[in-house]
């Protein structure tokens, strides 16, 4: 469980890292606590999994990632994970989900699809695709970004 | 284009960076440079946009919220109006439009169920909304989005 110091470092450390030599000093200084201290929260986060990663995101299409692909397939439900473990084994897929289907829309697994063009990403669908005998999936291709942002939690 | 050295830099600081003190001469030291210039350097490649956000990243679900994912379908000429609507809601935090019949796909963090079906019945009462659907995940199989720059 969070206490109430959890949820103020959480809070804290939402902001983006100082690009400084020292870049955790002021946010401990700011939650009243020790380097020290806040380290061995932050270490506790990482191995319960409160924490992700320490580190950046690229913007990916200026790195050359230019198409993404939301693909959503069709997944018998006794072959969900041993699909999922396949597909989680490729650094081209960042998000891999299971999901409800409804009757209008029978997709259940989804997988997110980066590549440097649309054609690299249809290629490695078909690839998988091929890989795990599914037959059934639709690839949604981005064609504008509204909104990305990361979540402030806790009032950060 | 960026240099071999951008290119390493960016490929370390997407892992996991070390908790310590001094992060930046950590990583430094992996890539035989000096502190100053790998803070030089990070300094430039988010100017130019390269980094979109170097920081702490947490599990919004182990931290207790709510999250889904959920298609429009839009009304082609008020995706605009919509999805600037749909951004007003912080706890969206992404929202693309992309080709086919749901148009719009956005992630949405909510503290409870209660508060998610309340921004759902929202949502799906904008002008321009045709349908909707409410996607949760039943099982996380991986969040990664790390790129190898090579």
């Amino acid at each position: 469980m969070l206490d109430e110091l959890d949820r103020k470092i959480i809070a804290a450390m939402q902001d983006e890292l100082s690009l400084v030599s020292e870049p955790y000093r002021d946010i401990a200084a700011a939650v009243g606590i020790t380097e020290d201290e806040l380290f061995a929260r932050l270490e506790s986060y990482r191995r319960s999994g409160y924490m992700r990663r320490m580190g950046a995101v690229l913007r990916h299409r200026k790195v050359g990632f230019s198409a993404n692909a939301l693909c959503a397939w069709l997944v018998p439900m006794k072959r969900l994970t041993e699909v999922a473990m396949l597909m989680i084994s490729y650094p081209l897929i960042s998000h891999c989900y299971a999901r409800v289907a409804h009757t209008e829309w029978p997709y259940n697994f989804y997988t997110m699809i980066h590549g440097h063009t649309r054609d690299e990403c249809r290629e490695f669908a078909a690839q998988l695709a091929e890989e795990t005998g599914l037959k059934d999936y639709v690839m949604l291709f981005s064609t504008r970004e509204w909104k990305k942002t990361s979540m402030r939690y806790f009032g950060g | 284009m960026i240099s071999e050295f951008d290119k390493k830099l960016l490929n370390i600081i997407q892992g996991d960076l070390p908790l310590s003190k001094r992060p930046f001469a950590l990583v430094a030291k992996r890539l035989g440079a000096k502190e100053s210039f790998v803070l030089e350097r990070l300094n430039s490649l988010k100017a130019e946009g390269y980094i979109r956000r170097l920081g702490a990243f947490f599990d919004s679900e182990r931290l207790g919220y709510k999250g889904t994912l959920v298609a429009l379908a839009v009304e082609p000429d008020m995706v605009a109006a919509v999805a600037e609507v749909i951004n007003s809601y912080p706890g969206v935090t992404h929202n693309y439009e992309r080709d086919g019949s749901y148009n719009l796909w956005i992630t949405l963090l909510s503290l409870n169920a209660e508060e998610e079906e309340g921004i759902i019945s929202a949502i799906s009462a904008i002008p321009g909304v045709n349908r909707l659907l409410n996607l949760p995940a039943s099982e996380k199989f991986k969040v990664n989005v790390q790129f190898n720059l090579e």
